[in-house]
């Protein structure tokens, strides 16, 4: 019986909890124990709150009772994520619990405030799981970079989820949740979404926003939601979504309620009639694994046989896309890293000398790969360089973001895109190449560089592993890529694919406690 | 494009306040210079007359009523303090000798 609840989807969840079968202390514990038998494998979770988790459930169940008693208008009024289990990346603030970004130099501290999107997440009574595993700094493309530990994919536990959100990616995989959320700064709540076969969005830049959340590199960094539908994912960014005053980048934009009434399959298989989708051609990159292209141009084709039409387009400046990505991004995470002096809060190093403690505390304190971008980003930056790349990279991105403005003004209603050149790798594999692993990222950073949506669903399997397909928008359609993804989900419902689970669900139960692999 | 030289790592990794073993410096400069080697494709492009873009969302002068509200308390903020007293943070002596 506990498993049933595992299985099923946040909004079928949501209607059980409202006909009054289920508590939201039933469907929490059942997650509990999934999350907490399996974490030991799979090392998707940093914290797992049990007590905190049944406490937010049993005031779900207590706001649910007292609005059965207020009237049948009053459970309308309330949001479909009440009463549901949510994971958080652990870049997330929530008041008392720790918040390490996924490393040493946060090691004890605890958030004193809340983000908004916890707030949010109060607001509509969602119950908070726990924390998830990530690349440090969301620093990464496979979570291998944790100072924790990496996660292992639900799917085969001797690979990588994807990253750098691949604890959250991860835990919704393996059905520990039916929610969480993550965060995506030139692919990391996508990449693992293909990866872990589940469904992620990236908003467009501005529509959540970003107060409480650990910054990487404030012009691309944008929160979202991972679930195994569509629907899940729309409810959730619904429920977070929208303008805050303490983040001056968060869009005034109005957040639409039908994000809550995507269409159930029958009516959302009609919906892809007369689509005008854009294949850009220079996604399928040099290095693509032949099965991702196969299972991308299946989709495709059952795309056109639903009744959209697909062309092939062009974004000329793809391919400029990874320098322009990889001088941007550390050049914003040089600035933003720059507190992490132990001086307010996180082990404080050193000899008592204020220069050396910074020298200590950061070079102790923070993993390989965060120095690596912080030292490119520093040096782009510096003086007699900054001319050269950062102003060079900023001008590039213009020209990025115009090729995708040309496509939209041509009318077409969104982009159809590999999400990842491969299915996941094995641990280890891209380690000693730091640009073997950035490639993994080339079909999702140019979005992030132009400020678009961005949205990941399954597409099948490539050697018994999930391949991801990529829906790519004007800015502020989520609602229009969420309804193309439900009418994807609709006409492919009968797949041999959707029926398959993570193989490695069934022994990710059995290990034992397992030693984390360490730091590098 | 530069190259770095060991020398150049040292200094950037200062600038960086970034304490770096002999190891990771060695190892350093031979991953940032493949890695700045990849932006050499940037200069096929001619981008004289391309303006920057700092930010894509196309909100100017977002401004708020100056209102003031309660900000954190100050033993939550000095709780995460690795030491603190009186209601400071108590950090090292920048400035040496009597004051």
């Amino acid at each position: 019986m506990t498993d049933d609840l595992t299985r099923l989807p946040g909004y079928q969840l949501a209607a059980r909890l409202r006909a009054g079968d289920i508590s939201s202390r039933d469907i929490t514990a059942a997650h509990l124990d999934v999350a907490e038998r399996q974490n030991p494998a799979l090392n998707a979770w940093l914290t797992i709150d049990r007590e905190l988790a049944l406490a937010d459930a049993d005031a779900a169940d207590a706001r649910l009772g007292e609005a059965r008693r207020g009237g049948e208008a009053a459970v309308d009024g309330l949001h479909p994520l009440l009463g549901l289990p949510i994971a958080l990346k652990d870049l997330v603030s929530v008041e008392g619990r720790q918040c390490t970004a996924g490393s040493r130099i946060l090691s004890g501290y605890v958030s004193p405030y809340d983000a908004h999107i916890t707030e949010r997440l109060r607001d509509v009574g969602a119950v908070i799981l726990g924390k998830t595993n990530m690349d440090e700094f969301a620093m990464g493309s496979s979570t291998e970079h944790s100072a924790f530990g990496p996660t292992a994919n639900p799917w085969a536990l001797d690979r990588v989820p994807g990253g750098s959100s691949g604890g959250s990616a991860a835990a919704v995989a393996a059905y520990h949740a039916p929610f969480s959320i993550g965060t995506d700064t030139g692919g990391s709540i996508r990449q693992p979404a293909a990866l872990c076969g589940i469904v992620g969005l990236k908003p467009t830049y501005g529509r959540v926003s970003r107060y409480g959340i650990v910054a990487f590199a404030s012009s691309l960094d944008q929160i979202g939601p991972f679930a195994r539908d569509s629907r899940d994912a729309a409810a959730l960014l619904h429920a977070i979504a929208g303008r805050d005053d303490r983040d001056s980048t968060s869009a005034p934009a109005a957040v639409p309620d039908e994000l809550l009434a995507l269409p159930g399959d029958d009516e959302a298989a009609s919906s892809l009639r007369g689509k005008r989708l854009g294949l850009p051609r220079e996604y399928f990159v040099a290095g693509m694994e032949p099965g991702v292209e196969a299972r991308v141009r299946e989709a495709v084709a059952a795309l056109e046989k639903a009744g959209a039409t697909v062309e092939e387009v062009s974004l000329p400046h793809t391919d400029y896309g990874l320098a322009t990505y990889y001088i941007v991004a550390p050049a914003e995470a040089s600035a933003n890293l720059a507190r992490y002096d132990g001086i307010r809060y996180g082990p404080r190093l050193g000899d008592g000398d204020v220069l050396s403690n910074y020298l200590a505390t950061r070079g102790q304190g923070f993993g390989a790969e965060v120095k690596r971008r912080v030292m490119l980003g520093t040096y782009a930056l510096s003086a007699g360089y900054y001319d050269a790349y950062y102003l060079k990279a900023q001008k590039v991105r213009t020209l990025i973001k115009a090729d995708f403005d040309a496509v939209f003004d041509a009318g077409f209603d969104a982009l159809v895109a590999p999400t990842s050149p491969t299915v996941a790798f094995p641990l280890g594999a891209r380690l000693a190449d730091p640009v073997s692993m950035y490639l993994s990222d080339a079909c999702t950073l140019p979005v992030n560089m132009a400020g678009l949506p961005g949205l990941s669903v399954p597409t099948g399997l490539s050697d018994g592993l999930p391949v991801g397909l990529q829906l790519i928008g004007a800015p502020w359609k989520e609602l229009e890529l969420f309804r193309l993804a439900r009418g994807y989900e609709a006409v492919t419902a009968g797949a041999e694919w959707r029926g398959v689970e993570p193989p490695a669900l069934t022994t990710a139960g059995d290990a034992g406690a397992r030693t984390p692999a360490g730091a590098h | 494009m530069a190259t770095l030289s060991r020398a150049d790592v040292e200094h950037v990794a200062h600038l960086a306040r970034l304490g770096l073993t002999d190891e990771e410096l060695g190892r350093l400069e031979g991953q940032l210079n493949h890695i700045i080697e990849q932006y050499g494709i940037l200069a096929r492009l001619d981008t004289e007359s391309i303006p920057p873009t700092a930010q894509t969302i196309e909100l100017d002068n977002i401004l708020r009523d100056d209102v003031p509200r309660p900000s954190l308390p100050v033993d939550a903020v000095l709780r995460n303090a690795a030491e603190s007293a009186g209601g400071f943070v108590v950090v090292p002596a920048i400035l040496g000798g009597a004051e």
